[in-house]
């Protein structure tokens, strides 16, 4: 008995905490040092322990700059880019799970080969296109964009979820009188709910966290979190205390979101990959 | 007639937003890349063929940033599938505090490039940086090292911040693929002598080739499109120690205002993109 937990521990527990370790300590060092006063973080020798915590990097992020208002612009397109993303994405995948039709197999193959395009090729004439017409800078832009970039991995693991939903269901709803229309809105649409909403949530973090779109085809009267702390680092005098207090704020959604929607999203992603 | 219109309605949308936000681009770039086009000279755009390409093809920095990109291809998804793997594993065996374990793991993969560039870069700063601290308090190291200063370890760092990233996503998707290959296959070659190597071999490999196969060719394809951790942490610099195939098209065409030769280092990239993809789809067909 006592063998086999010390077998357990040091076989197990001891390799998983290191991995655990070398996830964590990084960000945990973001967040820490997001908590300390510029004079402590300017130290040399650097002190590994601080001196004080304090939370006044974030205030003088968000009352001296204009972070507070690159929050604002990531949320609003964030937000765009999930309603837009599913309303693509809904039908597309109810017909993928639901009718059988020619090209079908084609199309939803030409969907992932679409996940392929370099983002450098589409972001070139991206650019000289939406200049022309006028539309960039613009919250329109960036909305779109993240929606149809996403879009086909979006599709794959909605089609997935609409799959795991008998068709007798809907089958019977429409022999009952119920037009497609009802039975795809009062039937199959509940029951997708779950999946529904760990795409949402997928959406979310990935527009995000995007960063070459905003920078491309905005940057200006819209700018991205991202992007922000981007032109920060890029500023010759850095402040670190200022870049972690924005990394630690940008960072806790996402992650907040993920740990709340991995289960979910890990299972249609293999559930596609087992079948091919 | 009905029936052969609808899926069509409902795909209508999704068709459209990825004709015009996606082909059109593709085609568009394509179309650039035949021509020579400078940004700032927008009336003129002069057809000239292959010139772009040649040009490309005679430039000594696409060799380097070709052979950049193969290092950073095969190092970044070689460590991130390795280390995974194992993580897959070991949380696949159950210990009481496994939930917790299997949900923090993943916390790097939800970060924005943009943040684990800043991270990394942090770390790694000549001054202030902990790893340069401890390295040399630990003795690892006589002195700090410009580790993303000098062109013989910045790529080696860009690739490690890579790789803190990457693992979360073969460790997640592993273990979903270890956890469907059905418990009774273990019992019954138990109960035929086989040992641990053996059931590995003989059970968890061939139960996890489509997974694996799977999680391999999007990393890859990831990996080799990702531009922006480096542009973030080096900018491909020092001098071009970095600059992969991706970043290279970007620079030429963003900082250098040539969008035609862009073009053309892009439609480049995705070609060998392509190659490896039909490579893939062609070999999991014939199985």
């Amino acid at each position: 008995m006592k063998r086999a937990r010390l077998t357990l521990l040091l076989g197990t527990e001891v390799p998983i905490l290191a991995f655990l370790a070398f996830a964590i300590l990084p960000w945990f060092w973001m967040m820490l040092s997001s908590f300390r006063p510029e004079r402590d973080l300017t130290r040399s020798p650097i002190a590994l322990w601080p001196e004080t915590l304090t939370l006044i990097n974030h205030i003088e992020l968000l009352q001296r700059t204009n972070f507070a208002q690159n929050l604002r612009d990531s949320l609003i397109i964030a937000v765009g880019a999930v309603s837009l993303g599913l309303t693509l994405a809904l039908p597309a995948a109810y017909a993928f799970s639901r009718f059988r039709f020619r090209g079908r197999q084609v199309l939803r193959t030409q969907f992932l080969v679409i996940n392929m395009f370099p983002v450098v090729m589409l972001i070139l004439p991206l650019f000289v296109l939406m200049r022309d017409l006028g539309l960039l800078d613009t919250y329109f832009v960036l909305i779109g964009g993240h929606a149809t970039f996403t879009l086909p991995f979006a599709i794959w693991l909605l089609t997935g979820y609409f799959e795991g939903i008998p068709v007798e269901l809907d089958q019977a709803a429409m022999i009952d009188g119920a037009t497609r229309l009802q039975a795809l809105r009062l039937v199959v649409f509940p029951l997708a709910v779950p999946g529904v909403i760990a795409v949402g949530l997928y959406l979310f973090i990935t527009s995000w966290n995007e960063y070459l779109f905003a920078l491309m085809l905005a940057g200006r009267n819209v700018r991205t979190v991202t992007v922000a702390l981007q032109l920060f680092i890029g500023e010759n005098q850095i402040q670190w205390g200022l870049l972690m207090a924005g990394g630690t704020l940008v960072s806790l959604p996402a992650t907040a979101l993920f740990l709340f929607a991995q289960r979910r999203l890990v299972s249609g992603l293999t559930g596609g990959a087992v079948k091919g | 007639m009905r029936r052969v219109v609808t899926p069509w309605v409902f795909l209508a949308p999704a068709l459209v937003a990825t004709a015009v936000l996606v082909l059109l681009p593709v085609l568009n770039t394509l179309w650039l890349s035949l021509h020579q086009v400078i940004l700032f000279r927008p009336r003129s755009r002069p057809f000239v063929g292959l010139e772009n390409y040649a040009k490309a093809l005679a430039d000594p920095v696409f060799w380097e940033a070709l052979r950049h990109s193969l290092i950073w291809v095969l190092c970044a998804v070689t460590l991130q599938f390795s280390f995974g793997f194992m993580a897959a594993l070991l949380l696949n065996r159950s210990f009481a505090w496994r939930g917790i374990a299997r949900a923090l793991i993943v916390v790097p993969w939800a970060l924005p490039s943009v943040i684990i560039g800043l991270i990394w870069t942090w770390m790694l700063d000549f001054n202030l940086g902990v790893l340069n601290h401890l390295g040399v308090r630990l003795g690892l190291l006589s002195a700090s090292v410009p580790w993303l200063a000098q062109a013989g370890t910045a790529m080696a760092s860009v690739i490690l911040a890579l790789m803190w990233q990457g693992i979360p996503f073969f460790a997640v998707t592993l273990l979903a693929g270890l956890q469907a290959i059905p418990a009774e296959l273990y019992e019954v070659a138990s109960i035929d002598g086989a040992g641990a190597w053996g059931k590995f071999r003989h059970i968890t490999l061939p139960g996890l080739a489509s997974v694996i196969a799977t999680a391999l060719l999007l990393r890859m394809i990831w990996v080799a499109n990702s531009l922006d951790l480096i542009l973030v942490m080096t900018g491909g610099g020092p001098g071009t120690a970095t600059q992969t195939l991706p970043l290279h098209a970007f620079l030429t065409a963003w900082s250098g205002g040539n969008y035609g030769q862009g073009s053309a280092l892009a439609v480049m990239l995705t070609i060998l993109l392509l190659g490896v993809v039909i490579t893939y789809v062609w070999r999991s067909r014939e199985r």
